[in-house]
C-alpha cells in the first residue's frame, strides 16, 4: 500500500515538475486568458501508457495472510483498472499472484493462483473480456520487499496486473 | 583363491564377498559373527529410536529419554587403509577420508584418532593385536588396502572387528572399480560398514538434486544443481536465467522432474540426466503444473495442476500421457507424495480451513486427514520405510521439520527455526536433509541434515545458496 502510495506520489511529483517547467520556460511573454500546452514527458504523463496504469490506476491489489479474497479498497483499485482497461483495448494483461514468504513452496503457488484467478474473476465480472486476462503464479519467488516483518509480507501478498499490448490482429 | 575379475564398465561396481554364507566367491576366512553387547545394543538402539514415545508437538528438541545415552557414539579406529603399491598411496588417503567422513558424519561412530593407534596395519592380511586396540578404547576396528589394478582400476578391501571379543564381523569384502569412481566405493565400503553395524542399509552412495541459489533476496537466481549426498562431484544442470523449483529424482536416479518457468509460467518438465534434455511432461496444454513426483515404480507421475483455475492433484500415466484427477475440491491440494508401495498418497490441502496433511488412495477415493496438532502441515513425504511421513510445521511462527506415522500419531519436531522447509528422506530413511531460510533481508537459504531422532543437525556443504533438496535411493 505504502509502496503504491510512494509510487503515485512520485508520478503527480513528476508531472508536476514538468508542468512547472512548462510554465517557468513561457512565463514571460504570458497574457490573461493565454494557456499554454505542452506534452509531458516522463512517468505518469500520457493516460494511456503503461507507467500511468501502473503509477495512477494502481496495477496491484493486497492480500490478508492465506487470504484470496477482495477488500473493499482492492476492489476500488481494480474498479480502476476495469475502466481504464476498458478505454485502452489494445492491451491485454496477465494477474501474477504473489505470496509472502511465511508458507510452504507449493502452497504459496497454489495461493497465488487462488489470487490471480481472485483478480482476474473481479475484472471479467465487470466487463473485460475474459481472453484479454491472463493468469500466472510466482508463489513466493518474486517478493518487492525483503525484510521478515508484516509490512514486507503485506506487500508482498499481491496480485499485480501486468499489461502487454496486443499483437496487432 | 582367484575372484572373477570382468573389467568394470564406468559406473559398474563390482562387490565380491559377503558376510552371510561362504562361497567360492568369497577371499576371506569366513568367521562367525560375534556381537558383543554393545554392538547389539546400538544395533537395536536405532529401530528404538524410530519408535520412541513422543507427544504431540510442544517442543522441538526430541525426548528420547531411554535411548539417548545409549546411542553415545561407538568408538572406532580406522587406520589409514593399506596402500598396495605405489601407485596406490594418494587414492588409499582420499578413500579412508571419504570412509571416516561417511561413518563419523552418520553420529553413529566416534573416530579414535590415528595419533591415538599403538599398533601400524601394514598388511590387510596381517592378525590383529586386539589388546592393542583395546586399551586406546576401540569397540570396533576397520582396516583395508587400496591397490590400483592397472591405470584405470581400483580394488579396495576391508574387514571389519569387534575389538571387544576379539573376533571379525562378518567376512571382508572387495569392491573393484575404476580409480574415476573412487568416492563412491568409499562410499560403498562406508555403507556395508554402517549396514553391519546397525543391521540397517546404509545412504552413503548417494545423490543430492536440490536447488542452487545466487543473488539478492528479491531477484534470486536459481539453477538446478546435483551432487553426491556429502556434497561433493557438485554439478549444475541447468542455467540461470528461469525460476526453478522443487526438483525429484525419478526412482532409477536416471531422470529429474521439477517446476520451471521457462515458458513463463510454472510448468512441470523432466530431465534426462544423462542428456541433459528437459521436456515438458504434460506438452503444451494451458494450465499451470507444478509439486511434481513420481511413483516408486517410475511409471506414473502425481502432479498439481490449476487447469481449472483452482490447484488439485492429478496423476498422470507416463506411458499413454493417460491423466486421472485425484481430487476436485474447491481448497488447495498440492504437495502429494506416493507411499513406497505405490497405493496411497499423502498431500496437503487447506479444505478444513488451513494446511493439513490428508492421505488418499493412489487410485482414488475419501481422503482421510491425518495432521491433528496445532498449526499448519505442508509438504509431506512419505518414508522409504513407510512407517513414516516428514513434514513441514509452521506454529506460532516456527518452521519446523517433523516426522509422525503414517496416521498422524507420533508426532516428533526434529528442527524449528524461522523458517526450514521442504524435508527429504535418506535412502534408509533414518536421516533427512532440508532447507533453512534465515530471516531480514539478507536472508537466505541452506542446506541441513538431521538424524530423525532430531541428533546430528548438520550443514551440508554446497557451493551457493540452495533450497528444495532431494535425495535419490542408494545406487
Amino acid at each position: 500500500m505504502i509502496r503504491r502510495l510512494t509510487g503515485m506520489l512520485l508520478a503527480v511529483a513528476l508531472a508536476g515538475c514538468a508542468a512547472n517547467s512548462g510554465n517557468d520556460s513561457g512565463q514571460a511573454g504570458m497574457r490573461s486568458g493565454e494557456i499554454s500546452e505542452q506534452a509531458l514527458g516522463g512517468v505518469g504523463a500520457e493516460p494511456g501508457s503503461i507507467a500511468y496504469f501502473q503509477a495512477l490506476t494502481g496495477d496491484r491489489v493486497f492480500f490478508e495472510v492465506d487470504e484470496s479474497t477482495l477488500s473493499a479498497e482492492a476492489v476500488s483499485i481494480l474498479d480502476a483498472q476495469v475502466e481504464w482497461l476498458s478505454v485502452h483495448r489494445r492491451y491485454t494483461a496477465t494477474v501474477e499472484g504473489h505470496a509472502d514468504e511465511r508458507g510452504t513452496r507449493e502452497y504459496n503457488l497454489a495461493l497465488g493462483v487462488r489470487r490471480a484467478v481472485s483478480v482476474r474473476n473481479y475484472l471479467v465480472s465487470q466487463g473485460i473480456a475474459a481472453d484479454r486476462i491472463a493468469i500466472v503464479t510466482f508463489g513466493k519467488e518474486r517478493p518487492v520487499e525483503t525484510c521478515s516483518n508484516e509490512f514486507c509480507w503485506s506487500v508482498n501478498r499481491r496480485a499485480v496486473t501486468v499489461l502487454a499490448e496486443a499483437a496487432v490482429s | 583363491m582367484q575372484i572373477p575379475t570382468p573389467t568394470p564398465t564406468h559406473g559398474a561396481l563390482m562387490k565380491s564377498g559377503s558376510h552371510s554364507a561362504v562361497s567360492p566367491a568369497t577371499v576371506f576366512a569366513s568367521v562367525r559373527k560375534s556381537l558383543r553387547p554393545t554392538l547389539i545394543a546400538l544395533a537395536l538402539a536405532v529401530p528404538a529410536m524410530v519408535a520412541g514415545t513422543v507427544a504431540l508437538g510442544q517442543d522441538i528438541r526430541p525426548r528420547i529419554v531411554i535411548t539417548e545415552g545409549v546411542i553415545e557414539p561407538l568408538p572406532v579406529a580406522i587406520p589409514e587403509f593399506v596402500a598396495e603399491g605405489r601407485q596406490s598411496r594418494e587414492l588409499s588417503e582420499t578413500i579412508t577420508a571419504v570412509v571416516v567422513s561417511d561413518l563419523i558424519g552418520s553420529g553413529i561412530f566416534r573416530e579414535i584418532r590415528p595419533e591415538a593407534h599403538i599398533d601400524t596395519i601394514e598388511s590387510f592380511d596381517a592378525p590383529i593385536n586386539y589388546r592393542n586396540w583395546r586399551v586406546i578404547n576401540a569397540e570396533a576396528l576397520i582396516i583395508g588396502s587400496v591397490r590400483a589394478l592397472d591405470q584405470n582400476r581400483v580394488r579396495v578391501r576391508f574387514r571389519l572387528f569387534d575389538v571387544f571379543t576379539g573376533t571379525e564381523l562378518g567376512d571382508g569384502i572387495q569392491y573393484q572399480g575404476r580409480q574415476s569412481d573412487w568416492r563412491r566405493i568409499a562410499h560403498k565400503v562406508a555403507d556395508a560398514i554402517y549396514s553391519r553395524m546397525t543391521g540397517e542399509s546404509g545412504y552413503f552412495d548417494s545423490r543430492v538434486v536440490y536447488v542452487s541459489e545466487t543473488g539478492p533476496k528479491d531477484a534470486r537466481v536459481k539453477r538446478l544443481a546435483l551432487m553426491d549426498y556429502d556434497g561433493a562431484n557438485h554439478e549444475f544442470l541447468t542455467e540461470a536465467g528461469q525460476i526453478v523449483l522443487a526438483p525429484r529424482f525419478s526412482p532409477g536416479g536416471d531422470q529429474v522432474i521439477f517446476t520451471s518457468y521457462r515458458n513463463g509460467s510454472p510448468r512441470v518438465h523432466v530431465m534426462d540426466l544423462a542428456t541433459r534434455d528437459a521436456r515438458l511432461l504434460l506438452g503444451h496444454e494451458p494450465g499451470m503444473s507444478f509439486a511434481p513426483r513420481f511413483s516408486p515404480d517410475g511409471r506414473r507421475v502425481v502432479v498439481s495442476l490449476t487447469s481449472s483455475g483452482n490447484t488439485d492433484i492429478y496423476v498422470i500415466e507416463l506411458a499413454t500421457g493417460e491423466k486421472r484427477q485425484l481430487t476436485s475440491s474447491l481448497a488447495i491440494d498440492t504437495a502429494p507424495s506416493f507411499s513406497p508401495d505405490g497405493r496411497q498418497i499423502v498431500f496437503e490441502s487447506d479444505r478444513g480451513g488451513r494446511q493439513q496433511l490428508y492421505v488418499i488412495p493412489a487410485d482414488g477415493g475419501p481422503a482421510t486427514r491425518i495432521s491433528r496438532g496445532q498449526g499448519r502441515y505442508g509438504t509431506p513425504v512419505w518414508s522409504p520405510r513407510g512407517d513414516q511421513i516428514a513434514f513441514t510445521k509452521i506454529h506460532r511462527g516456527e518452521f519446523h521439520i517433523g516426522v509422525m506415522r503414517t496416521d498422524g500419531t507420533r508426532e516428533k519436531l526434529l528442527s524449528g527455526s524461522f523458517h526450514n522447509e521442504g524435508p527429504t528422506w535418506s535412502p534408509n530413511g533414518r536421516v533427512l536433509m532440508f532447507f533453512r531460510e534465515t530471516r531480514g533481508r539478507d536472508g537466505s537459504p541452506s542446506l541441513y541434515s538431521v538424524d530423525i531422532t532430531g541428533r546430528n543437525l548438520k550443514p551440508v556443504p554446497i557451493p551457493e545458496f540452495g533450497s528444495d533438496p532431494n535425495w535419490s535411493r542408494l545406487r
